[in-house]
């Protein structure tokens, strides 16, 4: 089956971030696919390389990067979501690209599923 | 592609977060990228469509009047939980733009035969 997931809660402030990126690595080591993650509201701030979590907190940010690294996930960034919370290129961590919602409604159309973590 | 249904979930009031914001322009892309996009207003969520709001006191968007325009978007399935509006003291006739009301278990049948539910 072909997952999407979109992440809408922020990072530091929801577990469903991290619940979103234990639920891509449990797709990824299945025989399932993984479309795309799509980042949208708060979830932009995983795309913060800018953000510098404590060292006995869980670091999001590093460890998508690093999924999108070691596994090929694509990780898109709303652009306008990602503007009002000054996240950019010039700041964006490693393995994500920004662009449109129109990458969100393609992940709906792509997947038999599409899961949100969010709020 | 061949078009896919979407149903944007609102349960959270117009004000107070993001999320009212941004679901609708999350809607409106979907709709402008040609797919049968309906809407539901439950919970809190009914609050966005009431009138005589004033969101510009608080610097946010008015999002009354994008509602009035989703007709232009082919946006016209607009369900509205029945008993979110009664326990809130509202009624259809607060509501700023032609919804159909519907009961939970509606629209739970409605969920699940949609292809793609966002819910924020």
């Amino acid at each position: 089956m072909k997952f999407a997931i979109l992440v809408t809660a922020g990072p530091f402030n929801r577990q469903a971030a991290g619940s979103a990126l234990a639920f891509a690595r449990a797709v990824l080591d299945s025989e399932h696919e993984l479309v795309r993650v799509f980042f949208y509201s708060d979830g932009v701030h995983s795309a913060n390389r800018l953000a510098a979590p404590a060292n006995d907190e869980h670091n999001l940010v590093r460890d998508w990067s690093r999924l999108a690294t070691e596994r090929g996930v694509d990780l898109v960034v709303c652009i306008a979501a990602g503007l009002r919370r000054g996240v950019r290129e010039a700041n964006l961590a490693p393995g994500f690209r920004i662009s449109g919602l129109g990458q969100l409604v393609e992940a709906g159309i792509l997947a038999d599923r599409l899961i949100t973590f969010g709020a | 592609m061949t078009p896919k249904s979407f149903l944007f979930v609102n349960r959270k009031a117009p004000q107070g977060s993001a999320h009212a914001a941004e679901m609708l322009d999350a809607a409106l892309i979907a709709a402008s990228f040609d797919q049968h996009v309906h809407l539901a207003f439950l919970d809190d969520g009914v609050f966005q469509l009431v009138g005589g709001q004033r969101p510009e006191l608080l610097g946010q968007r008015d999002l009354g009047t994008a509602f009035s325009e989703l007709g232009e978007y082919d946006i016209d399935h607009i369900w509205v939980e029945r008993d979110s509006l009664s326990e809130r003291g509202l009624s259809e006739a607060d509501l700023t733009i032609p919804v159909t009301l519907v009961d939970r278990a509606a629209l739970a049948a409605l969920m699940a035969r949609i292809d793609v539910v966002i819910s924020a």
